[in-house]
């Protein structure tokens, strides 16, 4: 009798999790789209939204009649803000779940940890944000800005616009800011900028103490050459980051700050009215006056239910991401992996600004870039953009490691990271 | 001496099933996903494979630390860098078998060094593409860590919360010290996309299952060393210790001696246990040092029942059964659950699941 | 108020006209005004009004135009518009500038009038700024903003600086030559030194004197530069440094740019002076900056000094009382969205009554069970914790929300051109003080105190005393709780208010409490200020990742020297 209560305790956990995990494969007259982003944990400020997002975009969808006739389903699962578990869900949707395509992930690092895993199972994910480059895999679909979208043009702004002379490169200690950095630093010293005209300094995650970095900042901005700061700082840092800024009399006209991490959802939980004129660099800003803009903010607002919730560029990625994917789904008449891929390359959808998105074949879009200063209500008012569009750039020219490296996945080069010099492909998975 | 034997083995009759089930698993398993066609409802899919082999090495994460927290009372809040440091041995292993089938091609440095610019391999990291050397510092690196720390905390006595803070210390600093790039193990993205073991392709289910296999039996062997040790001598002195420290030390025994070795044997199981996990979640980043880590295995031992090796064990895969199951099905209020549970167990079962397993026993008999 | 001081400022541009402008009829109003200043306010009207009639009739048509072409969507163009209001030299112009510096200035989208906005319960009322006129009110959706951007935003500085010059208001006055330090044509050099023979203010002089110095090393004989040299010797501006600076260049083949050598050392000499008093400035503000992040860590750990040092109880759910505060003022705001400076007095009782209940709560339901369990009320408190973090998520927003500084807490004091402390950090190192300062005199003076102490220290007996443990124990851990509330309420005024902020702090809280010593809360203050003044220290060299790195490894080695902490408590109830 002990012997059995006991054999109970170990049972449940083992047993119990084998038996209810072995695969029931259910065959639905469904399309499913799978949505990894974190619920909970420390990601889910930023990634919650686009849940919403993709959410309403497959709402919206199958009001319109779903995709080849089929109504589509959602499969949301929380991966909880912890990288791991990012690779385990995946892994989950597709072979569990069997979802055809999965809209997820922010952090580079929740993609680089789910990367393995649908290059083994042959998943497809449309990754939404901004990112460092520097990769371009099979079954990845990189629906937000290289480098080459969003830094470089907004250094450009700053060089001849702003007359700016003296660079500091602030950002938080993680991959992307530190690639962002080299890129930006071989860029400017190229421009012939002098090192002792850059500032570069990193933070933690979550730096909450700017008062030194701020005063050694405003030092840095006073010796009579105009200064900007180009700042990769990430989500939460940013608002103490800010509010140092303001407090230290440090205004967009004497020392403007651009971003890359701060959009309408960072602002709506900073208070603004000090950070007037600091800018910031995207491929869409809410307050872009076109009409499907228009619409979209209105048909967003509507499904959460709240008229003050904004839009952001992210977000914008995602619209673009799902769009094109319904658009190659119904070209390649099958949801299969291969097929879409192959379908997606060339797709062409209007952006949210009024242009037209087109994916490449290194599997990045074309994008405007846009540079908005910060406004008193939290929006951003365009003050510069590209003429056109600009090609996403998987590998930069300006880091010696990826300078030869080209991306091109149509036949026969079919290549993620093609050495132009050694002629060489390595490093594929599949 | 058969005799012996019988009541050593019948005295732990919790911790036997348990021996029993890890052995059939480690078999079954992988045989049912080999060589089970997949349409077969006995079929058991690469998912739970996998799944299942992190379970085991959180279980083997647990144990450790109910050693040192059921039969000692040490409550150390950074077992989590112990586990994140033999996690790391191994990562740099699976990181130098990738050779120049990384993206840039370099047959020296990983990925992550040639876009940031390393010029050659750090020293740290040399010796790390032998397997014998990485499986050393498996065992050595924590040890070490382990070591030197305890015969700093222990020799001045720092006890009870104390103790607990300085090791929740421990683990914050490095953790901060893992982000940073500087230190040369990939900073926040840690290190990922392994590509094999030993040779062998860490794609191919028959890897996987080979791995949930030495996962189940490294567990096994651990419970054994582990319950022989609470058997032996020293494991009588290391439960006086925790039930009266001063009155052991009164009566001549080094109290300080026997909970460094202890604690460093703890240290050593988890960083093994690191070791495991890495290969079979496929990435290591220093998010695996975070305090709440760390306090959140020692909640797993909480709820398992601490002081009995298998409730250790049976709360960690319960607690992170739930996790996995909670998340799926209860996306946004899954943290409620597991928060609730935290609490109710810790006011309502002091021992655990497996104390109302024993109340309702004693009530019976 | 604003109203007032548009007409303040209007009053001054008035004289404006009379000192640039090289027409007789200026020359002899601004001899009136030089001659007799009480008769001011009754002359500039008379005159103003005889300029309007003779002279500026031509400048009338070009001030509307200009005005007008501030509405082009072309910065360029708005730039054109801007300098051209600024030559103008209108009474008009200066309200005019301020209202585009302030986002006050719009146009109706029905006619494209330039009006300028003072916003009311929602709607605006609009003026006109070319005759003054009352306009009505409009709605928001009826106007469009004329927007700017920093170089207009730039331009438009330096224009309303040297057209305030003669603000009745010594801060704008001081503003206004700060702000034209180093850039001065010879117009102005000249308009600056006729204004500062007259000047009142000695700080105002001074910074005038500053800027003529600085305009004379740049343009004067050598003779009058050496003499700027010697009068901006020890100026602290980091312009001044600059220009000095600039003297001691070397060209590319290591030869000086400046010739002369007297001038050259008297430079060098002057820099001296200025590096060591920088240097003496830096330390002090390395100083505050230490104490301001010491204060912010003994407003965190404060509250667990008591639950934690006195009670015993390891309550992880701190950092989420924290938390609450900071929304409890998120709330307080948003219920009282025209006081924001009030608010943030409203919100300090309120954020303590809000955390201490959810305190007591916890302690009623959770902690009471678990007592002489420290290690177990650890665990408990853990998922604590997470529910109320999720709780945040799911009632209010997994957004960060916006909590805004009151006016009495933005900006700097700035005591010297070098030197200047941000208010909020400011305000917050009191408020700790008085927060430390209250809950010293509450445990050492008051009847709850006492009975604290004496629960804390040999519980049975204090309850053979006639002491009602249970109320006492929910009493302190409310104080504590209510204690991490407040905390909250002034973190909301340094950083991001979400619902993971209280993780933020709730290592660090424990470090402070431990190293100072449990049970002590003069250690928890040595402990805070020490911990935030050697953490800033460290920073400058190390950088603020290694800087933290360094000071957690240096309280672990230091615990394990002295486990007890900074200030032991003493007696048999230490051992336990």
């Amino acid at each position: 009798m002990n012997m059995i209560r006991k054999l109970k305790v170990v049972k449940y956990a083992l047993i119990g999790a084998a038996l209810s995990f072995s695969a029931q494969v259910q065959a639905g007259d469904t399309i499913k789209v799978g949505v990894l982003h974190s619920l909970s944990g420390t990601m889910a400020i930023s990634e919650s939204t686009l849940k919403d997002t993709v959410l309403m975009m497959i709402d919206e969808q199958n009001k319109a009649g779903g995709v080849m006739g089929k109504q589509l389903e959602a499969v949301v699962v929380d991966p909880a803000s912890n990288w791991p578990l990012f690779a385990e869900k995946t892994r989950e949707l597709i072979s569990k779940k069997k979802v055809d395509v999965i809209f997820g992930c922010w952090t580079s690092v929740s993609r680089k940890s789910v990367l393995p895993v649908l290059e083994e199972l042959n998943g497809l994910l449309f990754y939404p944000v901004q990112y460092e480059g520097e990769e371009s895999s099979k079954n990845v679909f990189y629906t937000g800005a290289a480098p080459n979208q969003q830094a470089i043009p907004a250094v450009d702004y700053l060089m001849n616009d702003l007359e700016v002379e003296r660079w500091v490169l602030a950002g938080t200690d993680y991959v992307y800011p530190r690639t962002t950095n080299k890129i930006l630093e071989a860029y400017l010293k190229a421009k012939g900028v002098k090192s002792k005209d850059i500032m570069i300094n990193y933070t933690p995650f979550g730096h909450s103490d700017w008062q030194s970095i701020v005063s050694d900042i405003k030092k840095f901005g006073s010796r009579g050459k105009k200064t900007a700061v180009v700042s990769t700082i990430n989500g939460d840092a940013n608002v103490p980051f800010y509010k140092e800024l303001g407090n230290q009399g440090i205004t967009a006209d004497n020392i403007p700050v651009v971003a890359f991490s701060v959009g309408e959802e960072e602002l709506s939980g900073i208070d603004t009215k000090p950070l007037v004129g600091h800018l910031a660099a995207w491929n869409y800003f809410m307050s872009v006056d076109a009409d499907v803009n228009n619409e979209f903010i209105k048909s967003w607002q509507k499904f959460v239910k709240n008229k003050k919730r904004v839009s952001n560029d992210p977000m914008e990625a995602t619209y673009i991401g799902f769009k094109m994917w319904v658009k190659a789904v119904e070209k390649a008449g099958t949801t299969d992996t291969d097929a879409v891929e192959k379908a997606m390359i060339g797709i062409a959808v209007p952006n949210l600004t009024g242009g037209i998105a087109t994916m490449m074949p290194n599997h990045h879009l074309t994008k405007p870039v846009l540079i908005g200063e910060i406004q008193e209500d939290g929006q951003f008012e365009v003050v510069w953009k590209t003429n056109g569009t600009v090609v996403g750039d998987a590998w930069s020219d300006f880091l010696p490691g990826s300078k030869d490296l080209i991306s091109d996945w149509r036949a026969p080069l079919a290549c993620g990271n093609y050495n132009v010099k050694t002629g060489k492909c390595s490093g594929q998975n599949f | 001496m058969v005799k012996l034997l019988q009541q050593y083995f019948q005295r732990d009759r919790g911790g036997n099933s348990m021996l029993g089930i890890l052995l059939f698993i480690s078999v079954m398993v992988p045989v049912l996903n080999l060589v089970v066609p997949e349409s077969s409802v006995f079929h058991v899919s690469t998912y739970t494979v996998t799944l299942i082999g992190k379970y085991l090495t959180f279980a083997l994460l647990a144990l450790a630390v109910d050693l040192i927290w059921g039969y000692c009372g040490i409550m150390s809040l950074g077992h989590g860098a112990f586990f994140a440091l033999g996690g790391y041995a191994m990562g740099m292993y699976l990181m130098r078998q990738i050779g120049d089938r990384g993206v840039y091609g370099n047959p020296e440095l990983p990925d992550f060094m040639v876009f940031l610019n390393w010029s050659e391999l750090p020293w740290y990291w040399s010796g790390f593409d032998m397997f014998w050397f990485a499986m050393l510092m498996v065992i050595v690196v924590p040890g070490l860590l382990a070591f030197v720390f305890g015969w700093l905390a222990f020799r001045s006595r720092v006890t009870g919360v104390y103790l607990s803070i300085i090791t929740q210390a421990l683990t914050y600093a490095l953790m901060l010290a893992f982000f940073r790039n500087e230190m040369g193990f990939g900073g926040n993205n840690g290190l990922t996309d392994f590509k094999d073991i030993l040779g062998y392709s860490l794609q191919s289910d028959f890897t996987r299952a080979s791995l949930f296999a030495a996962s189940a039996i490294i567990l096994a062997l651990a419970y054994l060393l582990s319950r022989y040790i609470i058997n032996s001598k020293l494991g009588r002195v290391v439960v006086a210790i925790r039930d009266a420290e001063d009155r052991t030390r009164f009566i001549a025994y080094r109290v300080e001696y026997y909970k460094l070795w202890l604690f460093v044997v703890s240290a050593i199981l988890a960083g093994m246990a690191g070791a495991l996990y890495v290969p079979q979640v496929g990435i290591i980043n220093p998010g695996e040092f975070s305090p709440l880590n760390s306090i959140e295995l020692v909640i797993w031992v909480a709820i398992g029942g601490r002081g009995t090796l298998y409730g250790a064990v049976a709360g960690a895969v319960l607690v992170n059964f739930s996790k996995t199951w909670f998340t799926g099905i209860l996306p946004e209020g899954w943290i409620f659950a597991l928060g609730a549970l935290f609490v109710v167990v810790t006011i309502y079962l002091p021992r655990g699941l497996v104390g109302i397993m024993n109340r309702k026993q004693a009530a019976q008999t | 108020m604003a109203s007032g001081l548009i007409l303040l400022q209007g009053a001054c541009a008035k004289q404006e006209p009379k000192m640039n402008q090289s027409s007789a009829a200026n020359q002899i109003s601004s001899g009136i005004l030089y001659a007799s200043r009480a008769l001011l306010l009754l002359l500039t009207g008379l005159i103003v009004a005889w300029i309007f009639t003779s002279t500026a009739l031509a400048d009338e048509v070009g001030f509307e135009q200009a005005v007008q072409q501030l509405t082009t969507r072309k910065f360029r163009d708005k730039e054109k518009a801007v300098k051209q209001l600024a030559d103008i030299q209108d009474k008009r112009t200066l309200p005019v500038l301020q209202a585009l510096l302030d986002a006050r200035l719009y146009y109706r989208k029905s006619d494209k009038r330039v009006v300028i906005v003072v916003p009311i319960d929602g709607q605006y009322q609009l003026s006109d700024p070319l005759n003054g006129e009352q306009l009505g009110t409009a709605a928001k959706r009826q106007l469009k903003k004329i927007g700017i951007n920093n170089k207009l935003r730039k331009l438009l500085k330096a224009k309303l600086a040297s057209l305030s010059l003669e603000s009745p208001d010594v801060e704008v006055r001081l503003a206004a030559v700060e702000q034209m330090l180093g850039h001065l044509d010879e117009a102005q050099a000249d308009y600056i030194t006729r204004l500062a023979e007259q000047e009142q203010d000695e700080d105002v002089r001074d910074a005038m004197g500053s800027a003529l110095a600085l305009h004379q090393l740049e343009h004067g004989s050598d003779e009058q530069r050496l003499q700027a040299i010697s009068l901006l010797s020890g100026n602290l501006s980091q312009v001044v440094n600059n220009h000095l600076q600039a003297l001691l260049e070397k060209n590319e083949q290591g030869e000086f740019l400046e010739t002369n050598t007297t001038l050259r050392k008297a430079a060098s000499r002057a820099l001296d002076l200025i590096s060591s008093r920088l240097q003496i400035n830096s330390i002090i503000e390395t100083t505050f900056f230490g104490l301001s992040l010491g204060s912010v860590l003994l407003l965190a750990a404060i509250g667990l000094a008591i639950t934690f040092g006195v009670m015993g109880v390891i309550n992880m759910a701190h950092g989420e009382l924290i938390m609450l505060g900071a929304y409890t003022t998120y709330l307080v705001q948003s219920a009282m969205p025209n006081y924001t400076d009030l608010s943030l007095i409203v919100a300090v009782p309120a954020a303590f009554i809000v955390s201490g209940l959810f305190g007591i709560m916890i302690e009623r339901f959770v902690i009471r069970h678990l007592y002489g369990r420290p290690l177990e009320t650890l665990l408990a408190t853990f998922g604590v914790s997470l529910i109320l973090q999720q709780l945040v998520r799911t009632v209010i927003s997994a957004q960060n929300v916006a909590v805004s500084n009151p006016s009495w807490m933005s900006g700097s004091w700035q005591i010297n051109a070098a030197l200047s402390l941000t208010y909020n950090r400011l305000f917050i190192f009191i408020f700790a003080m008085v927060v430390f300062v209250a809950l010293l005199l509450i445990l050492k003076k008051t009847a709850l105190g006492l009975q604290v102490r004496a629960v804390s220290q040999n519980r049975p007996m204090a309850q053979a005393m006639g002491i009602r443990s249970g109320w006492v124990d929910a009493m302190t851990f409310g104080l504590g709780s209510g204690v991490a509330g407040i905390a909250g309420v002034a973190l909301s005024q340094l950083t991001n208010v979400g619902p993971n902020m209280g993780q933020a702090y709730i290592i660090d809280s424990f470090m402070v409490v431990v190293f100072g010593g449990v049970g002590n809360l003069w250690g928890t203050f040595v402990g805070a200020l020490s911990l935030g003044a050697a953490n800033k220290f460290i920073e400058p060299w190390s950088g603020a990742v290694l800087a933290k790195i360094i000071v957690l490894v240096f309280i672990i080695m230091f615990i394990q020297k002295y486990p007890r902490g900074l200030f032991p408590q003493k007696g048999r109830s230490a051992e336990n």
